[in-house]
């Protein structure tokens, strides 16, 4: 399964709700505001680098440049271009928009 | 706290900016509003909350995304006179970012200063 999560861990609740359903070996894509998740020493970083441990985690690329991120993304969090998400997509059975 | 100009009394307006940057499209629109407000001479402050003050930070290329890059639209509030930045202290801290990070001068704030600062105000535009 591939979970995507668009929203702001600091304002939303999606990540939270993902990382909970998320299975062993599943892989989250952070896209949009979601790519906050992805920088280190926050109030959630700990909380996301908890999820690493059992799911791959990944970020959109051009969304975490828009937003000034590119020196921020903690390690074990892979970078992907958009061809890298359409990858992805087409690597898992389906895919479940945490909205 | 009012003060006479040409067009007659300037209010104090404060923009209150809760939301991240490109993900919506509430940052863009406040700060158009913002630049509104000022060519009308206003006494205009802008507050940044929560996600809002990932509007400031540097380092904003949106090559990618093909999106407008409306960060370095900060820079320029001081020639409208727009000078009056604060951010709240707290949100910073959660998000692990420090002054240093963002792209125009600010007053990092506590919560209970930023409640007086709205306090004080004649109209209040959220975003």
């Amino acid at each position: 399964m591939l979970h995507t999560v668009n929203k702001s861990p600091f304002e939303h609740k999606a990540l939270e709700t993902c990382l909970k359903f998320a299975r062993q070996g599943s892989a989250v894509l952070l896209i949009e505001d979601g790519v906050y998740a992805a920088a280190k020493d926050t109030a959630v970083s700990k909380q996301v680098q908890e999820a690493l441990k059992s799911v791959s985690i990944y970020a959109l690329k051009p969304d975490v440049e828009a937003r000034g991120m590119q020196d921020r993304v903690m390690d074990g969090v892979h970078l992907v271009d958009y061809g890298g998400f359409v990858d992805l997509v087409a690597e898992h059975n389906a895919v479940q928009s945490w909205l | 706290m009012t003060e006479e100009n040409a067009g007659g009394v300037a209010k104090k307006f404060l923009y209150v900016n809760r939301r991240a940057p490109y993900g919506t499209i509430y940052a863009l629109e406040s700060l158009e509003v913002v630049l509104i407000g000022a060519a009308f001479e206003q006494d205009v402050s802008l507050a940044f909350l929560g996600d809002g003050v990932y509007q400031l930070t540097k380092g904003h290329d949106t090559k990618g995304l093909e999106v407008k890059n409306f960060s370095p639209t900060f820079r320029a509030l001081e020639d409208y006179d727009v000078t009056k930045l604060y951010v709240e202290k707290e949100a910073l801290e959660a998000r692990g970012l420090r002054e240093a990070d963002l792209v125009v001068p600010v007053e990092v704030v506590s919560a209970e200063r930023m409640a007086e600062i709205m306090e004080a105000q004649d109209v209040i535009l959220s975003f």
